[in-house]
């Protein structure tokens, strides 16, 4: 079964797979989960806020991107996001985005969704005498938030954050429908210019499952190690 | 100190909680307020800080309505101590980071400083050798001990304490009590919602009693435990105090 | 924004001679039901399956269900699918490989497939947890009135399990809808699959996109609305209030 099996198109190819390719997965990957828990915290946050327009708005936002597949999101930012940069610059045509602009900017605004809907879990998972206590000490609402509220929000929730992170790092694989070469994105490039698509695939899926295993085995002594200490 | 006038509640459109409540705190006195349990008397001492809304009456802390929309809540609040039934101390912080927290960020104390004043009160309530541990390292009087220390940490001008023992096994009732005795004899001013009344004979200068709501008395100590003028009053005293 | 609208391009003809546009897209959207449906078969069958095993009171029936799972779940989908689509018949011997290679609408087969075992390493978790939930007690008055593992399961275990986790379910087969829009990649001309080739064709980019976003809206809905109705249909009174 592998007896025509061609090993060194893969070790020829290491260079170009993790120079370039795992750079931009794994870059892609961090960048987007720092942005996206940011952006997805302030969406819980407006979503709590009790201002009612603002709750719904932030709310319609997340049912809306949480119903679409990722695919046809990347599309969409794919082609609107050269219109929004002329929109905003006021250039006479569609400015020209970059690959990793274009994806960045894709991730953020999707994971954002997922994101808040953890933070949200997260802050109410915490019992209403903190923020009153908070309060009672003479903390305002964002002094509140910032010292009481989300450093708890954020860190019983961290597992499941880094869980995310970890679909979210498998997820930058779809960049491959508008020929971003991410990581499986240089894997096919290769693999098709040699007619090695069998070793490429297969070198890639051993890739993504070692990381992903190592990963969510770190989380998991994580979970187990926060347990003992609450 | 704290004047409250007429202030009502409703939770819901047929839900009163509070009914016309009127009454007041002065300068150094301490106030003890009981009765059955929904009778509004956490409700009312949460409103006092405005940490609960109400609809109608006002209430003003020296001399500060907490109801007018210019009064500044937060600068309010850092001036009144409030203790809560479940201590609710911040469970990510060190004992002494959940003493400095507001001191730092509301009073804008130096970090030094604001370690300085809590090491000395919790050398005070007795927990000064804790001050690394977390929160929930401590027993249930130890964790109160601390939450009283960090509203002091504050130079707070009055004291709320929302059932401060109720959450404590027996054995640990008295560590905390003792603290709010000793708090009294400094001449601190106390507003108490509690139903120790070995503690509301000591130290109270007058005992409020509310049931459904309303303040339906509202004496003197002495009168109080010597003949309450209402039946209610009367049945909850003789329930609470029969063993 | 220079762009030219044209919400008339839906009724145009479009390109293969078969209808008009909206054709186009409402031929991706019944594709992207049948697939999702299919999948969803796959992955509640393997999927009740491999949950059940982690859930044994046997270590090697638990250690096939883990790898399993960390099989399916650590790999992304689209890597998934390319295996199946790409890699398998290679690695088959040859006649079977080329049967495979021949097979009409193989990638439908395969999308159905892959995303099906994909989910289901997600449905068996979710079994899991809600096998795990239930009282250890259920278990134990099922073996004490004389059940077999087996009938304490199907009489006993999962029909309480499989209402506990509906509503995780019912996102899940959310899920499945969405990924089966990764099968554009394979040339399955599902919903994404025909906006995108629509684009391609007649330039209307956002039109096209618009459409299929509508489109997968509806299906949201409906979907949701269906499990509530079913939900509601199998609660059991008193004891899970449908949230």
């Amino acid at each position: 079964m592998f007896a025509n099996f061609d090993f060194d198109v893969i070790r020829r190819a290491l260079p170009y797979l993790f120079l370039d390719g795992m750079t931009f997965t794994l870059t892609l990957t961090a960048l987007s989960a720092v942005g996206g828990i940011t952006l997805g915290t302030l969406i819980a946050l407006m979503r709590l806020s009790g201002f009612r327009l603002l709750g719904r708005i932030a709310g319609l936002y997340v049912d809306f991107i949480r119903s679409l597949p990722l695919v046809l999101v990347i599309f969409w930012f794919y082609f609107l996001v050269p219109y929004i940069g002329q929109w905003l610059t006021g250039s006479p045509r569609p400015i020209k985005v970059g690959a990793f602009a274009s994806s960045l900017i894709t991730f953020i605004m999707f994971e954002a969704a997922y994101f808040s809907e953890i933070m949200r879990a997260g802050i109410q998972s915490i019992s209403r005498g903190q923020p009153a206590a908070a309060q009672a000490l003479g903390l305002t609402y964002s002094q509140t938030m910032r010292y009481v509220v989300l450093p708890q929000a954020f860190r019983n929730m961290l597992p499941v954050l880094l869980t995310q992170t970890i679909v979210l790092f498998q997820d930058t694989s779809l960049v491959y429908v508008v020929s971003i070469p991410d990581f499986l994105g240089a894997a096919s490039i290769v693999g098709q210019r040699d007619g090695r698509l069998v070793e490429m695939y297969l070198f890639a899926a051993l890739v993504y499952f070692v990381i992903s295993c190592v990963a969510s085995f770190g989380v998991r002594r994580l979970q187990t190690r926060i347990a003992i200490v609450r | 100190m704290i004047e409250i006038s007429h202030v009502s509640k409703w939770y819901t459109p047929i839900f009163q909680a509070l009914k016309d409540c009127t009454t007041s705190v002065a300068k150094g006195e301490v106030v003890v307020v009981c009765g059955p349990s929904g009778s509004g008397k956490s409700t009312l001492i949460k409103c006092v800080n405005a940490l609960e809304p109400f609809q109608e009456g006002s209430i003003s802390i020296d001399g500060i309505q907490i109801n007018d929309r210019k009064t500044n809540l937060p600068k309010l609040r850092a001036r009144v101590g409030m203790v809560f039934q479940h201590f609710e101390l911040f469970p990510h912080l060190r004992i002494i980071d959940n003493l400095c927290l507001a001191q730092e960020k509301v009073l804008g104390r130096k970090h030094d400083e604001a370690v300085g004043k809590a090491m000395k009160l919790l050398e005070r309530v007795g927990l000064k050798d804790h001050a690394q541990k977390f929160p929930a390292e401590l027993s249930g009087g130890q964790q109160q001990r601390v939450a009283i220390a960090r509203a002091l940490a504050m130079d707070p001008i009055a004291m709320l304490f929302d059932e401060p023992t109720s959450a404590l096994d027996p054995e640990m009732i008295s560590e905390v009590l003792d603290v709010m005795v000793d708090l009294a004899r400094e001449g601190m001013t106390m507003m108490v919602v509690t139903h120790e009344m070995g503690f509301a004979r000591k130290v109270a200068h007058r005992v409020i009693f509310m049931d459904k709501g309303e303040i339906v008395e509202d004496a003197p100590k002495q009168d109080f435990f010597g003949k309450p003028r209402s039946d209610r009053a009367q049945k909850f005293l003789s329930k609470i105090l029969s063993h | 924004m220079n762009y030219h609208w044209n919400w008339h391009i839906f009724f145009e003809p479009n390109p293969t001679g078969a209808g008009t546009y909206l054709d186009m897209l409402l031929s991706g959207l019944w594709l992207t039901i049948a697939t999702s449906l299919c999948a969803w078969i796959i992955a509640l069958i393997t999927g009740s399956m491999i949950g059940v095993m982690r859930t044994l009171p046997s270590k090697p029936a638990n250690l096939i269900g883990f790898a399993y799972v960390e099989f399916f779940r650590n790999m992304p989908l689209l890597v998934q699918i390319f295996l199946w689509f790409f890699v398998l018949p290679e690695l088959l011997p040859n006649a079977w490989g080329l049967w495979l290679k021949q097979l009409p609408h193989a990638p439908f087969y395969t999308a159905a497939i892959g995303i099906g075992l994909f989910m289901s390493a997600r449905v068996a978790e979710q079994l899991r947890a809600g096998i795990t939930s239930l009282p250890r007690g259920q278990k134990q008055a099922a073996t004490a009135l004389g059940l077999t593992t087996t009938q304490s399961y199907i009489y006993v275990l999962l029909p309480i399990a499989y209402r506990i986790i509906l509503p995780p379910l019912t996102s899940e087969f959310l899920n499945t809808i969405k990924n089966t829009a990764v099968a554009i990649t394979i040339g399955l001309l599902e919903l994404t699959g025909q906006a995108r080739s629509m684009q391609e064709f007649s330039f209307q980019v956002f039109e096209a996109f618009t459409a299929a976003t509508v489109m997968y809206l509806a299906i949201n809905i409906v979907v949701v609305v269906a499990m509530r109705l079913i939900e509601r249909r199998v609660a059991i009174p008193g004891y899970i209030s449908g949230k």
